[in-house]
C-alpha cells in the first residue's frame, strides 16, 4: 500500500484550494529555478531513472520519448503539447488534476518544456471540461502574474509560454496526431506515423505530446528524485498512478495508489467492494474501454500494471477500472462500447469506419439473441480485419473489447442464440 | 446546417477576445483559432453555430469556407441547429449505463415529452445522449450547458429538471454531496 507521504496528488479530491497560494503550501513551485538550473540533461536523466511510463494509455517510457526529439537547430520552434482530451470511457483522472491540482500541471509543463527545448506549450483540453478549463486558465494566469511563466519563467532564464486550447467533442483527438491536426485547425484525423511528432509535429516542428498525469508528476519526480519514484511499484511499472474505479462498486472513486496494486485490493479497499459482495463479480474492464475485459477468476489475483495485465491479454491502458457485477447484461455492455467507437471513428480508414458500425449492429443483434452461432465466429473474424489495418489505434480499441467478450463469454453468446 | 441566419458579427466585447485568441498561435498559423472562435460564436449566439458565423470566421482566418463546414460538422460540440436554453446531454456510455443512464434517459423523455435531438415547445430544453464525458466514477452523469450533474438518480434528476423549469437555483456536482471523486463513506487519501 502506498504511504501517505509518497502521494503526489495530495489534493486529488479538492478538499483544499486549487489556486497558487494553496498549491505552494503543498510544495508546488518550490525552488523551480533550482531544478531548471541543473540543466536539461539532468532533468531527462532523472525522468529516465524514474522509469516513468506515459499515463495516457500506451505506457511508452516518457524519458525515451523525450530523447527522440529531433536535434535543436536553434531556428525551428519546438513544442510541448499536453493531452487533456480525456475521453476514454472509464477514465476521469485528468479531470481531477485539471480542476484541483492545476499548478502541478503548469509547473510540470515549464520543467518538461525546458527539458525538450520548447518555449511554447499548448494544453489541449476536451471541450466538455468547461469548468476544468476555467481552473486551468486561472492557474496559468496566476503563474504569469507571479512571473512563473512567460519571459524568464520562474527566474530561470528560460522563456516559456503556455496556452489552453479547448477541443470540441471528439474522442479521436486524444490520439496524438489527430490532436495535432485539430490544434492546427482541421478535422481530427490521425496522421500516418512515421514521421513521429518528435520529429515532425505541430506546424511541422519537433513536438512532444504527453498526457496530463505524465506531466503533472514531473515536478515531484525531480524534487524527490527518479530513484524515489522507481522505488514505488513493480519493476518496469514504477511510481504511483491514479486509478478510477467505476461501475458496480459500493463507493466508486478515484485514488492514487502504487502501480502493481492487486486489482482485488483496489476494488475492496477503495471501491468499497463489489456491489453484493466479491462473489457477485462478473467481469472487470481494467484499463478503460479499449482493453479487453477480464473475468472474475483472473480478477482474483491480477496486479494492476502494464506487464501483469498484458499477460492476461488485457492492459492497464488509462487505469479506468470498470466493474461489472452479475446483474450486468455483458453483451449489451460491450455493445454499448461498440456504439461509442462507431460514433467516434473519424471515418478516415475504411476498416474502422465501416467495421465499427458493423460490429455494433452485429453485437446488438446477438444481445437480442438474433442470429446463428456461426455469427460469433464471423464477428470475431471481422474484429481481426479491423485490428492492425487502420492508421491509428482506434480500430484496435474497437476490436479488443469484442474479442475479450468472445474469449471469455462465448457460452453466454451461444446461450442467447439457442433460446 | 441552419441557413436561416443573418450576417454574423462578433459583439464588441468578443472582438477583443477574438484578437486575444488569434494571438495564441504563431504568425501564419491563425487557422488554429478555428475551434476557439467557433466556440465563442456559438456562445454568443445562444448555444448554436449558424452558417453565417462559420463563413465569417473562415473569412477572418483566411480559410476556404468549405474548411469551416468540415470542421463544424466533424466536432460534436458544435450545434448546427438552435438548442433550448438548457442543453441536456445524458452520458450513455457503458460506465454510466451500468449505473442507470438508461433510466435517466427514459424519465427525461417522459417528463419533457421529447425524444433525443428534440427541443421542448417552450424552447427551454434540448435533449441529447452523448458519449463518455469523462466523469465515470460519478456516474451517471448529465451535462447541462457548461456544468456536470453527477451521481444522479431518477428522483434527483427529475427534481433538477423541475428546478430548472421553475427557474430555481441549482447546484452542479454530485447529487449525493460527494466532494469531487472522493469515495462517499470515508476519505481515503487526503
Amino acid at each position: 500500500m502506498l504511504e501517505n507521504s509518497d502521494r503526489i496528488f495530495t489534493n486529488l479530491y479538492g478538499f483544499q484550494g486549487w489556486g497558487l497560494k494553496d498549491a505552494k503550501k503543498r510544495g508546488d513551485w518550490d525552488h523551480t529555478k533550482a531544478l531548471i538550473s541543473k540543466g536539461k540533461e539532468w532533468i531527462i536523466q532523472e525522468v529516465m531513472a524514474s522509469c516513468l511510463r506515459g499515463r495516457g494509455g500506451a505506457g511508452f517510457p516518457t524519458g525515451r520519448k523525450w530523447s527522440f526529439m529531433a536535434k535543436d537547430d536553434g531556428k525551428t520552434p519546438r513544442y510541448l503539447i499536453i493531452n487533456a482530451d480525456e475521453s476514454e470511457p472509464g477514465t476521469c483522472k485528468d479531470r481531477d488534476i485539471l480542476r484541483y491540482e492545476p499548478h502541478k500541471l503548469v509547473e510540470g509543463a515549464l520543467l518538461s518544456g525546458f527539458a525538450i527545448g520548447a518555449h511554447v506549450g499548448y494544453i489541449y483540453i476536451r471541450g466538455e471540461f468547461y469548468r476544468e478549463a476555467e481552473h486551468l486558465e486561472t492557474a496559468i494566469r496566476e503563474a504569469y502574474e507571479a512571473n512563473l511563466l512567460g519571459k524568464n519563467a520562474a527566474n530561470s532564464g528560460w522563456d516559456f509560454d503556455l496556452y489552453v486550447h479547448r477541443g470540441a467533442g471528439a474522442y479521436i483527438c486524444g490520439e496524438e496526431t489527430a490532436l495535432l491536426e485539430s490544434l492546427e485547425g482541421r478535422k481530427g484525423m490521425p496522421r500516418l506515423k512515421p514521421p513521429f511528432p518528435a520529429v515532425v509535429g505541430l506546424y511541422g516542428c519537433p513536438t512532444i505530446v504527453n498526457n496530463v498525469e505524465t506531466i503533472a508528476v514531473i515536478p515531484t519526480i525531480l524534487r524527490r528524485g527518479g530513484a524515489w519514484f522507481a522505488s514505488i511499484g513493480t519493476p518496469d511499472n514504477t511510481g504511483t498512478k491514479i486509478f478510477c474505479i467505476s461501475g458496480h462498486v459500493n463507493t466508486p472513486c478515484n485514488v492514487e495508489e502504487a502501480m502493481g496494486i492487486p486489482l482485488k485490493e483496489l476494488i475492496e479497499k477503495y471501491g468499497g467492494g463489489v456491489r453484493g459482495g466479491w462473489d457477485n463479480l462478473l467481469a472487470v474492464i481494467p484499463g478503460g474501454s479499449s482493453v479487453p475485459l477480464i473475468p472474475k477468476d483472473v480478477c482474483e489475483t491480477v496486479l494492476m500494471d502494464f506487464t501483469s495485465l498484458a499477460k492476461v491479454k488485457s492492459g492497464l491502458g488509462t487505469a479506468g477500472v470498470i466493474v461489472m457485477d452479475k446483474s450486468t447484461d455483458i453483451v449489451s455492455a460491450i455493445a454499448r462500447l461498440s456504439k461509442f467507437y462507431m460514433h467516434e471513428s473519424c471515418g478516415q480508414c475504411t476498416p474502422c469506419r465501416e467495421g465499427t458500425g458493423w460490429v455494433w449492429r452485429m453485437l446488438t443483434r446477438l444481445a437480442d439473441g438474433i442470429g446463428v452461432v456461426e455469427d460469433i465466429d464471423r464477428l470475431e473474424e471481422v474484429t481481426y480485419e479491423i485490428e492492425g489495418h487502420t492508421i491509428c489505434a482506434l480500430g484496435d480499441a474497437a476490436a479488443w473489447p469484442v474479442q475479450g467478450l468472445i474469449r471469455h463469454f462465448r457460452p453466454e453468446l451461444e446461450r442467447r442464440l439457442r433460446k | 446546417m441552419n441557413e436561416k441566419s443573418e450576417v454574423f458579427v462578433f459583439s464588441k466585447e468578443n472582438e477583443d477576445r477574438v484578437q486575444e485568441i488569434i494571438s495564441r498561435y504563431p504568425e501564419g498559423r491563425q487557422a488554429s483559432a478555428i475551434l476557439p472562435l467557433f466556440e465563442l460564436a456559438q456562445r454568443q449566439n445562444g448555444g448554436w453555430l449558424p452558417k453565417s458565423a462559420i463563413e465569417k470566421i473562415t473569412e477572418m482566418l483566411g480559410l476556404p469556407t468549405i474548411r469551416g463546414y468540415e470542421v463544424a460538422t466533424f466536432y460534436t460540440l458544435f450545434n448546427l441547429e438552435p438548442v433550448g436554453k438548457y442543453h441536456i446531454q445524458i452520458c450513455g456510455t457503458t460506465p454510466c449505463m451500468l449505473r442507470g443512464s438508461e433510466d435517466l434517459k427514459r424519465v427525461c423523455k417522459k417528463h419533457l415529452k421529447i425524444d433525443c435531438k428534440e427541443t421542448t415547445k417552450d424552447g427551454l430544453f434540448t435533449l441529447n445522449e452523448v458519449e463518455c464525458i469523462g466523469a465515470c466514477v460519478n456516474a451517471p452523469v448529465v451535462q447541462i450547458n457548461d456544468d456536470y450533474y453527477e451521481d444522479l438518480t431518477e428522483e434527483s434528476f427529475l427534481a433538477l429538471l423541475k428546478d430548472l423549469k421553475a427557474g430555481n437555483p441549482v447546484t452542479p456536482g454530485s447529487a449525493l454531496g460527494r466532494q469531487g471523486s472522493a469515495p462517499l463513506e470515508k476519505e481515503t487519501s487526503c
